[in-house]
């Protein structure tokens, strides 16, 4: 922004020189334009290269290679896999999420802090130890896992390992997202709603659920991305069987490690433009519904 | 509707927030809760709505033991602290909801919808507004179309959490007219909290003085202003 400069006014005796005022938020011009290309270059570097390389070392052999390394049976299997696992985890973590969000906010019991301490875990424990966890839960070795095996619901080294894992990572975005909100939007809007006569069903979909869209849906897309991306403890517990149990990040380390570089790029470019979608979408509903997020903004 | 409070006790935990109290309001009264913070008003009036569940007692309305009632059951005509307007819905879709969450059988047609809520808004005297956002309108605007809101579903009675608590003086004593008038023209039975004796002396028909749980004297405000029965409300009324 510009500095202001005001002229000194016509009829009054002469002003030396006209008077500058500088905003006390205003920094000197070197110092903005010094942190602003710093910002631009460590973006560029930790950012924007790495990914525009990746697309880059996919496309190096031409696109047919490219196509033609997605088009092999096993690397389409990842593909589906991943969609599924992230299709199935994400709704069921939104859920999760959302009714965690709503215990926490809207009532008062004991035991608050630890449900709360117990959301945040899967932040802080390696998703590799998480791995394990559900192995020794239901791998064949253990009572549980044994049981299942035999009766042809096997857990571990197949898909609902892989979901189970994966929904564990993922748990705690949803509801990371919601608690701050809901706790400062406080539970007025809904007692106001009992009071006019909704159910508490009416008054979830109609008041509770509106006012929490945007976060709902930003923890949502934040859940698919990891859910997509996750590799250590679906590494784990997916046993990695090509074309059954390797979904997308898996099947590149295999693609990489054979020296199979432009099938491992290409997989990381499409797994990439995957997460570019959600995030393409996310900016799009954020333009489209800009008044509303302004509305729902306003405090009362 | 008249309303008995019969011995209503409310603990939250380990602290008290209601000594037992009795408290009987006639019909069509305009009744002032007043206090300090913590002494229990804003409590009594949530269990009136069916808000809070008493830990003993009970409520009687016209004669009928109200205790359990559902809220939604209650048609108490609720006016929160900071009117908790629904943020994401216009002004005229916040005076409709109460219609709207009816059960088919007894909903409004669209229709008849749309002139109950332009009805109310001549009511509060705000007769542009419907197409507003409540982030759009001033304090006492926001507690207006509150009060609209609350009279939207025929309530059978009135309860009021600090009406005027948030706005400046001068729109607090025109809006104290306001519900004098809303109260003379309905006929509802309506109590309020207050923590200011002179609003709670100047709008009521009878004002509750309570303190630390306890209610400290029932009367006509002259009644209180004369002959304060205990030294609390001598103090209070005095500051």
């Amino acid at each position: 922004m510009a500095d202001m400069t005001i002229s000194p006014p016509a009829l009054s005796a002469p002003v030396p020189r006209p008077a500058r005022f500088t905003r006390c938020t205003d920094e000197p011009r070197w110092l903005r334009w010094t942190l602003t290309i710093l910002v631009l270059a460590v973006l560029a570097v930790l950012v924007v290269i790495p990914l525009a390389s990746v697309f880059f070392e996919a496309l190096r052999d031409g696109w047919a290679l490219a196509v033609e390394s997605l088009a092999e049976p096993d690397a389409w299997a990842a593909v589906k896999l991943t969609l599924i696992v992230a299709a199935v985890a994400v709704p069921l973590n939104a859920l999760f999420g959302v009714a965690a969000a709503w215990a926490l906010t809207k009532f008062q019991w004991r035991g608050k802090a630890v449900l709360l301490t117990l959301i945040d875990l899967p932040f802080s424990v390696s998703p590799v130890v998480a791995g394990l966890c559900i192995i020794l839960l239901f791998g064949a070795n253990s009572d549980f896992g044994g049981w299942l095996v035999a009766n042809g619901y096997p857990i571990v080294f197949a898909v609902p390992g892989i979901i189970l894992a994966t929904m564990f990572i993922t748990f705690p975005f949803v509801a990371r997202e919601l608690v701050p909100l809901m706790t400062e939007q406080g539970k007025a809007e809904e007692e106001a709603a009992l009071t006019l006569g909704a159910s508490g069903w009416r008054m979830f979909l109609t008041v509770t659920l509106p006012n929490i869209k945007w976060a709902l849906l930003y923890g949502v897309l934040l859940c698919n991305a990891r859910a997509m991306g996750e590799f250590g403890a679906v590494a784990v517990v997916s046993g990695k069987i090509r074309g059954e149990t390797a979904t997308m990040p898996i099947m590149i380390e295999m693609l990489y490690n054979e020296y199979l570089s432009v099938a491992a790029f290409t997989m990381a470019a499409v797994l990439t433009l995957l997460a570019l979608v959600t995030l393409t979408l996310k900016s799009l509903l954020e333009w489209r519904y800009a008044d509303q997020l302004a509305a729902a903004g306003g405090r009362h | 509707m008249q309303i008995q409070i019969d011995q209503i006790a409310k603990e939250f935990g380990a602290a008290t927030a209601l000594l037992p109290v009795s408290l009987n309001v006639p019909s069509g009264a305009l009744v002032a809760l007043l206090g300090p913070s913590g002494s229990g008003k804003t409590t009594l009036l949530r269990i009136l709505g069916g808000l809070e569940e008493p830990t003993s007692g009970r409520v009687i309305f016209d004669g009928t033991d109200a205790t359990g009632m559902r809220v939604q059951d209650r048609r108490a005509g609720f006016v929160f602290q900071h009117y908790a307007l629904f943020r994401h819905m216009t002004v005229f879709e916040n005076i409709a909801y109460g219609l709207r969450a009816r059960p088919r059988a007894t909903r409004p047609s669209n229709a008849e919808i749309g002139q109950r809520v332009t009805r109310l808004l001549d009511l509060i005297q705000l007769p542009d507004i419907a197409k507003r956002y409540p982030s759009q309108l001033s304090g006492g605007q926001r507690q207006r179309v509150a009060l609209a809101r609350a009279l939207a579903i025929e309530p059978r009675m009135l309860l009021l959490d600090e009406p005027f608590g948030a706005l400046d003086a001068k729109v607090r004593k025109e809006l104290r007219q306001g519900l004098r008038d809303i109260h003379d023209a309905t006929g509802l039975t309506t109590i309020f909290v207050t923590h200011d004796q002179e609003e709670a002396m100047e709008l009521a028909d009878l004002v509750v003085v309570m303190s630390m749980g306890r209610i400290e004297q029932v009367g006509k405000p002259g009644d209180i202003q004369a002959r304060p029965q205990t030294d609390f409300v001598r103090d209070f009324i005095a500051a």
